[in-house]
């Protein structure tokens, strides 16, 4: 069953050269105060998969300005001109991935697939190097499965079992990154004794560690 | 006679025009920047609800500025509002969505686009690359594919019989609509592109200009009309 711990001892876990997994789409939906305490934590070397890295200042982007990422699994670096002073400088490795692939390749370690087939990306330069299938006439990219030590995931509610539950545009990928790390550590704006499981989106099973958001 | 046009009324007549690709029911996601306009453009009667791949269908308006609630967003990031019908759901969902083909349609900017239907919109080689987002993804699996754009960049030509920047996506764009013209991709039955058919022409442009801005040949339909805005 999930525990319920202190953020400083829930960042304690995570040591440098640790593939973490965070959750958000920009600001919306990150676990902004794990990510703080990360930053304190000065642990180095990391991976990050994550859809973005925010803006320089905010959550995710904040781990960027700490040069704590050496490398870098997203989507959209856009947002944070940092990001893109690093990478252009060398000093963090980037690899851009499609958003909806980025997503099935988590999915596919949570749901135990060997991968995923995909018709993004065929005749770009993602398919660079991968292996191409045709089903049915239709051409597909293999995609690899994608885990992380840890999973870094924000929710509006929680219960004691570990169930979370989500308001407005927050849950974005921290439903799908909460399946596939070897510990999930939730951040949640509010504790409860244990929720209506009508409202439950993730299962309980999922989640190592809650913290008070 | 590009001067006769400013930035502002180029804009306007490409969502203007953009905007009667929708009809009532449609579901659509947006690219950022000029499509986002479209939805000044809706025609009235038409209920058109629009996709954010964050993870809502029914974006509203955006939230007033004096109460913002940072936890609904679209995926620019701005505040938004729902409309009536609207739901949220998580990033796999988002991509079920857009991949699998239940997007009617989406309308997306371009640096170059090409007469086999193939788009270049992330990349440019030597300069910064902010990342594809979600968008090779919803090209690839949108119903219909609407690009809007200046028909040329600075005099830079766009439409090009092959596109050199890196690619977005092969084969998946059906229409493009500048503020000259509107050309629609001629696929044949195995999704194999014939070439551009210009449908539309703005009246304030010649077939001459189009051909001179025009970086491939194209056939002029049977039915070619006015472009209407």
């Amino acid at each position: 069953m999930a525990k319920i711990i202190s953020i400083k001892e829930a960042v304690s876990l995570i040591k440098d050269s640790a593939t973490i997994m965070v959750g958000g789409f920009l600001s919306c939906g990150t676990p902004d105060k794990l990510i703080d305490e990360l930053v304190n934590s000065n642990v180095k070397n990391l991976t990050m998969i994550s859809n973005d890295t925010s803006i320089p200042n905010k959550d995710k982007g904040k781990l960027i300005v700490n040069k704590q990422v050496k490398r870098l699994i997203t989507s959209h670096i856009g947002t944070n001109p940092e990001t893109g002073r690093q990478m252009e400088a060398g000093e963090i490795e980037v690899e851009l991935t499609p958003m909806g692939s980025l997503m099935e390749r988590i999915r596919a370690k949570g749901a135990g697939l060997g991968g995923v087939l995909t018709p993004t990306g065929i005749g770009t330069a993602i398919a660079d190097g991968k292996k191409v299938y045709e089903i049915d006439n239709k051409k597909y990219l293999f995609e690899r499965p994608i885990s992380a030590d840890f999973a870094l995931i924000y929710g509006t509610k929680a219960d004691k079992f570990g169930n979370v539950s989500y308001y407005g545009t927050t849950r974005n990928c921290n439903t799908v990154m909460a399946t596939a790390a070897d510990t999930v550590i939730l951040q949640a704006d509010e504790i409860v004794e244990s929720l209506d499981p009508n409202e439950i989106v993730i299962p309980g099973l999922f989640i190592d560690y809650i913290v008070k958001g | 006679m590009m001067e006769l046009l400013g930035k502002e009324k180029i804009r306007e007549i490409i969502a203007k025009r953009a905007a009667k690709e929708f009809k009532d029911g449609d579901v659509v996601t947006l690219g950022i920047g000029l499509p986002t306009e479209v939805t000044k453009y809706i025609p009235n009667p038409a209920r058109v609800m629009f996709q954010s791949e964050n993870g809502l269908l029914g974006v509203g308006k955006n939230q007033d500025p004096e109460n913002i609630d940072e936890r609904v967003i679209n995926a620019g990031g701005g505040y938004v509002e729902t409309v009536d019908g609207a739901c949220f759901y998580d990033s796999q969902m988002a991509f079920i969505l857009m991949r699998g083909g239940h997007i009617d349609a989406t309308v997306l900017g371009a640096l170059q686009v090409d007469s086999k239907g193939n788009l270049a919109n992330w990349s440019v080689p030597n300069k910064f690359t902010p990342g594809m987002g979600g968008a090779m993804d919803l090209v690839v699996g949108a119903k219909k594919v609407i690009v809007v754009m200046e028909h040329t960049s600075k005099g830079q030509i766009k439409i090009v019989e092959e596109c050199d920047l890196p690619l977005t996506a092969t084969g998946e764009v059906n229409l493009i609509i500048t503020e000259k013209c509107v050309f629609r991709v001629d696929f044949d039955e195995n999704k194999i592109s014939r070439g551009l058919i210009l449908e539309e022409i703005n009246p304030m442009f010649s077939i001459d200009d189009i051909k001179k801005s025009t970086g491939c040949d194209f056939k002029i339909s049977e039915n070619l009309i006015e472009m209407k805005v």
